[in-house]
């Protein structure tokens, strides 16, 4: 921690939440309190101005134009994409293809490499954990390949059995897709460990980066992973644009995953050959000032610096998690020793709903119900739960005002 | 608009003993109501008697509000023809879902419901409030499947 202020300064978070300007806002006559980072996370003025600099500066379509203007944009795009390389410490540019989100990058490798890959018998590894986007895509390429579905368990604090996890990896599994922080519980996975066990037995595998990538720093190339996604807006980026990383020899083998312009070198009505990587899975116009806007967000994190971020958060959540592990009728779900950044709960005789509502009311923003995690929600015997999700900019004043608006649930329902 | 309007006595009361709580045996009709949003889940079950609704329970897995929407509506429906009780549901759904806040009038006639319109200046749990409505409507039409508030 000492070594990191040094490099960087102390974080100052009254000052970085002067980069957000959306933390201005007061929502029923109160501070906004910004806790549903897990869902989107808010986004600085040096993203904000970067798109708008992307539109009104240097904006034409990419990759087609021989105008000066389509040069701009597409050395913005492309220059976004480097700066994607470099946070996930890819190997090679093309290894990065943009897509809408997490939920499109996983189903691309799921149509695109499950349906060059995947024969019957064959096994997908998924875990009780998954967000519904990592689950969905696999029971369709399943129902089209007769490819298996199996789950590794989860444990009473929301840990991964690893014992059961190894035990599944086996002779017939051909794809291991995991989320490297789950959204529902905050705990992060072992991913590296699971990784080894995969390639030894031939298996590949997909990490769902979402939760991890906003509080972890990523090395793809340390990891050996096949393929990472995530998406831009968890990020402090737009909305519309993630990023699916693949090994280039993966990529390259795979078939294309939709059909289009900017993914073909010839046409004709006979015969199409594809473009190279990363364009063969771009086709059509991609999000050009989105790209940008992610390339913009990653560069904001890194004047943060992510190790300041994440010790940042952490001691957030400490101090979260103690708090309410301190009040009455508070039951904290998911409870694994690592965990990022998110604090699921319930309270005794108050359902989610009705606390999402009251806080609400209290300029609180949390995230209430199934987080698209229906396998963790039935793990635990759960409706729902609430989540309390930190980002870069969250302080311990505002766990305080949560610890307060959680009393004045009780309060009401009290009565 | 104060959260005590939303989280009034009759409603908090209504949701921690709900009324007529439970199942119904064949050959009652049975719907279930699911809001997706926040995982409630209801399960409506009704038998008749000629045109008047004889028996009503239900189960439920919610918040407040749609557990109290579910208790209120089980008294209230109870015994009634189904005339009356199609005519409630409408004027109760319009009451919750209009514009306007309702008149003295239109509160009177919303029977002991008017504790629930505070939900209008709620619009994210109108669904909550309406939804067991819906599920006991899909029992009545016979349809008896599920139905989601979306
Ligand atoms: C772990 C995880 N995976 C996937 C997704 C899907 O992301 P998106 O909706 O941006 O595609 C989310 C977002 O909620 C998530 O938290």
């Amino acid at each position: 921690m000492n070594a990191l202020m040094a490099e960087h300064g102390a974080y100052d978070v009254a000052r970085i939440r002067g980069d957000f300007p959306i933390l201005g806002e007061r929502v029923y006559g109160k501070p906004l309190t910004y806790l549903d980072n897990g869902a989107s996370a808010q986004k600085p003025r040096a993203v904000i101005d970067a798109i708008r600099n992307a539109y009104e500066t240097e904006y034409a379509n990419v990759h087609r134009g021989v105008h000066y203007l389509s040069q701009r944009a597409t050395d913005a795009m492309e220059s976004a994409r480097q700066k994607v390389r470099d946070f996930l410490n890819a190997r090679e540019d093309h290894e990065i293809i943009f897509v809408r989100g997490a939920t499109e990058g996983i189903n691309l490798v799921a149509a695109s490499w499950g349906r060059a890959n995947l024969k019957p018998g064959d096994e997908i590894l998924l875990t009780t954990m998954e967000h519904h986007s990592n689950i969905v895509p696999w029971q369709m390429i399943r129902d089209q390949t007769g490819a298996v579905i199996k789950v590794a368990p989860i444990d009473d604090d929301g840990a991964l059995v690893m014992e059961e996890l190894a035990r599944l990896i086996g002779p017939r599994t051909r794809m291991v897709a995991v989320t490297h922080v789950s959204n529902a519980l905050g705990t992060v996975v072992p991913i590296a460990d699971i990784i080894r066990r995969a390639h030894a037995v031939g298996a590949k595998v997909l990490i769902d980066g979402c939760q991890a990538v906003p509080h972890i720093p990523v090395d793809v190339q340390a990891l050996d992973c096949d393929f990472y996604v995530f998406s831009g807006h968890k990020l402090y980026g737009p909305s519309g644009i993630g990023v699916l990383y693949g090994k280039a020899a993966l990529l390259e083998a795979m078939p294309p995953y939709q059909g289009g312009g900017e993914m073909i070198e010839t046409v004709t009505f006979q015969k199409t050959t594809y473009a190279g990587l990363p364009f063969k899975f771009e086709a059509g116009t991609p999000h050009i000032v989105g790209a940008v806007g992610l390339g913009a967000a990653i560069e904001y994190l890194g004047s943060l610096g992510l190790p300041r971020i994440a010790a940042h958060e952490h001691e957030l959540l400490a101090y979260a998690t103690e708090r309410l592990a301190a009040l009455n009728a508070i039951r904290i779900v998911g409870r694994a020793p690592e965990k990022a950044a998110i604090l699921s709960f319930t309270l005794d005789g108050v359902h989610p709903h009705d606390i999402g509502t009251i806080l609400d009311r209290e300029g609180i923003a949390v995230r209430t119900g199934h987080h698209c995690a229906q396998p963790v929600m039935d793990r635990f015997d759960l409706p729902a739960t609430v989540r309390a999700s930190f980002g870069l900019y969250n302080t311990r004043e505002e766990v305080d005002r949560l610890v307060a608006g959680l009393a004045r649930v009780q309060e009401i329902f009290r009565s | 608009m104060e959260l005590r309007d939303l989280y009034q006595d009759v409603i908090l009361d209504h949701s921690k003993h709900p009324r007529n709580f439970g199942t119904l045996g064949p050959p009652a009709f049975e719907a279930r109501g699911n809001n997706p949003l926040c995982g409630d889940r209801v399960t409506v079950y009704l038998t008749l008697d000629g045109d008047r609704v004889a028996d009503v329970r239900f189960e439920a897995k919610g918040c407040a509000i749609s557990v109290a929407s579910a208790s209120m509506m089980t008294e209230l429906i109870k015994g009634r023809p189904l005339e009356e009780v199609r005519a409630l549901f409408s004027r109760f759904h319009a009451a919750v879902t209009a514009k306007n806040a309702p008149d003295a009038a239109n509160l009177e006639a919303l029977d002991g419901l008017a504790a629930l319109i505070g939900v209008r200046d709620f619009p994210t749990r109108v669904k909550c409030a309406t939804l067991a409505w819906h599920a006991m409507s899909s029992a009545l039409d016979g349809s008896g499947t599920t139905v989601k508030t979306e």
